[in-house]
């Protein structure tokens, strides 16, 4: 009986160790803990401490309490080493503070050489016209040809052409860049590239033809400056087509799914290649999902551990581990098995949704009657204010304790505990009472999880991506692409699909056609 | 009874011989008629085809001349005293039925108990 205990309580308490601990590191406070049940030796280097956590959110005291409360088969069959207490360190936390600290300085060298390279080309390219027309006028100007009213007319165009092609720049291209993408971007390396070839080769024809057999004509060089700077012009319209428009008509949708709950969203895009496409995703995915939340993904896992315990092969046969046949007759055996998971689980949800729903009930009521207890005091009645005048701070703070307990109650039944802080409630608060807000405005931000963009950043969980695609993440999409964005905790797995061809044709009904007849059926009697 | 264009129409017929009834003013024949070209099918609840447009019995008067010949409710009326009523609006069968100077009407009349009849008698 002990060894089986064992034999368990490693298998599943190695998975319930991995998660705890890195989420332990990330939300910088510990509010979740369990009473230690270690039997494994090898596992106490790691220290397991009861601590009572500095009160930063809301009912860290209380949550632990309640999951146990809810979990009651994780006595018997998990052993849960709780990670790290505030002030040890593991070892995988080391790795990736060492992976954060290399991957954060490599992307800022390759980011800042790439914009520099693009600044200084910009920069020879924008001087180069005016070089075309100075040089002459430096080198050799007595021998040139005089050039009157025609000159000047270029010179002004020249002018105006260069303000213009200034200010088409600095509105396209000196944006603050908003992301790091793993590998070069090829549109802009190609225009780079492009307009690198283009100005070398007009300074080789203008120092070949031009400086070495100091022509005369002025006005034919000012026209060659002219020139050029039309053509700098056309290269930035094709600059805009190639980086902005084409991938404005959407062409493809792609499908996101969350990887721990399976929330999805369907996006459209244009022609893009899969890292941007992949950045668009994510922009998405900070406004559009719900924000993960670990603390509702405990009841799937233990249900699982459920299903697998208390079945374990023995081999009466003999030596020789026949590892798959025995993995095979365990989930045979456990599909055989007549177990009630699922009512458990109906009538589970049926239970937390009534909880869910009294206490929300509860709580709508408390703040309606809180907010009642604030009357905001109009220009004139300032002058003569009855009793003390607060400003909106403090009001937040006279009215909080009615709610407070209704609130904590339900953020702890619907999980959310962690997210909200005492003080970011108070602030939600005072800014609903500055702007007018009525009860139910305030509680829209804890009555259901809003977007990740919501919260803290602390709480986040994804803030390092990574990308995973079989494709290169240059090439552009196509239909039946999937890649993957993973960050720490969980996936978002995107499918790519095609906009299918619609063949759309006319048909043309003269509002003259429109007549009816009446369906008949009467009888006469004879 | 199922119409096929161009076909001629089949059918096992009753002859009934109707003789009418002075009430006043009018002639009545007793019963009450439904269907025809320009009526809806559809809504006929005695045809066995829903696209047939034939003229039906829709009700038959207690006592009165068409139920002592025989005529019984339910009856397509093929004929009226020579006259074809499969392929007549609503208002010429009633006019066909209603004329003045005719007091006998003489109907052909086919129903489905009268081809089951002759079926099973054919078969015995």
């Amino acid at each position: 009986m002990s060894a089986a205990m064992d034999t368990e309580s490693t298998y599943s308490g190695y998975s319930h160790y991995s998660g705890h601990s890195k989420k332990a590191h990330r939300q910088g406070s510990r509010d979740r803990h369990k009473s230690p049940r270690s039997k494994d030796g090898s596992r106490s280097e790691k220290s397991v401490t009861i601590q009572a956590p500095p009160a930063e959110p809301l009912l860290g005291n209380d949550a632990s309490r309640t999951e146990e409360g809810q979990d009651d088969n994780w006595g018997e069959t998990t052993t849960a080493i709780t990670g790290t207490s505030e002030h040890s360190i593991s070892q995988e936390d080391i790795a990736r503070i060492s992976k954060d600290l290399e991957d954060s300085v490599g992307l800022d060298c390759k980011r800042y050489l790439g914009l520099t390279v693009a600044a200084v080309l910009g920069l020879l390219v924008f001087l180069t016209p005016i070089a075309f027309i100075l040089l002459p006028q430096v080198l050799w100007r007595d021998d040139l040809e005089p050039c009157g009213t025609v000159c000047e007319g270029l010179f002004i165009s020249v002018a105006f052409k260069l303000l213009i092609l200034l200010i088409g720049t600095w509105a396209l291209f000196f944006r603050q860049p908003k992301a790091d993408l793993p590998r070069v971007f090829v549109f802009r390396a190609l225009l780079l590239v492009l307009i690198f070839l283009f100005v070398f080769s007009y300074w080789l024809f203008y120092g070949v033809r031009i400086l070495d057999s100091k022509d005369t004509n002025y006005q034919g060089i000012v026209q060659y400056a002219v020139s050029l700077v039309d053509a700098l012009l056309f290269i930035h319209y094709l600059a805009i087509v190639l980086l902005e428009l084409r991938q404005l008509q959407p062409m493809f949708t792609v499908k996101v799914v969350r990887s721990t709950d399976g929330e999805s969203r369907y996006y459209s895009l244009g022609h893009l290649s899969i890292q941007r496409a992949a950045l668009v995703v994510l922009e998405n995915y900070y406004r559009d999902f719900p924000v993960y939340n670990p603390a509702l993904l405990t009841a799937s896992k233990s249900r699982a551990a459920k299903h697998m315990a208390g079945l374990k092969v023995y081999n009466v046969d003999g030596p020789g581990n026949n590892a798959s046949g025995q993995s095979r007759a365990m989930i045979a055996a456990a599909a055989r098995r007549r177990d009630s998971s699922h009512n458990e689980l109906y009538y589970e949800e049926a239970d937390h949704e009534r909880r869910v729903k009294k206490r929300r009930a509860r709580l709508v009521v408390a703040v309606e009657e809180a907010f009642t207890h604030i009357k905001r005091l109009q220009a004139e009645e300032q002058q003569k204010a009855p009793g003390e005048m607060m400003d909106p701070r403090e009001a937040a703070q006279a009215i909080f304790p009615s709610m407070a307990r209704a609130l904590q109650k339900y953020l702890r039944t619907t999980r959310q505990q962690q997210y909200h802080s005492m003080e970011s409630i108070l602030q939600h608060l005072s800014f609903c009472i500055t702007n007018n807000m009525t009860p139910k405005a305030f509680l829209e931000r804890y009555l259901s999880p809003g977007p990740t963009l919501q919260y803290d950043r602390d709480r986040w969980f994804s803030k390092q991506w990574t990308l995973v695609s079989e494709e290169a993440v240059t090439s552009g999409l196509q239909d039946g692409i999937i890649f993957v964005l993973k960050c720490l905790d969980f996936s978002l797995v995107a499918n790519v699909k095609k906009i299918p061809f619609i063949k759309l044709s006319e048909e043309f009904i003269d509002p003259k056609s429109h007549k009816f007849v009446l369906r008949l059926q009467s009888e006469t009697s004879v | 009874m199922s119409y096929v264009p161009g076909q001629p129409v089949t059918a096992v017929v009753q002859r009934i011989e109707i003789h009418k009834l002075r009430q006043g003013d009018n002639l009545i024949l007793g019963f009450s008629i439904g269907g025809g070209i320009d009526q809806d099918p559809t809504q006929n609840p005695f045809s066995e085809d829903k696209t047939d447009k034939g003229i039906y019995v829709t009700r038959v008067t207690e006592g009165g001349p068409a139920e002592v010949a025989g005529l019984q409710i339910g009856d397509k009326i093929m004929q009226v005293n020579g006259w074809d009523m499969t392929m007549v609006t609503h208002d010429q069968a009633r006019k066909r039925l209603t004329k003045r100077n005719e007091e006998v009407v003489r109907l052909l009349v086919t129903r489905q108990s009268l081809q089951k009849a002759v079926q099973q008698s054919m078969l015995s």
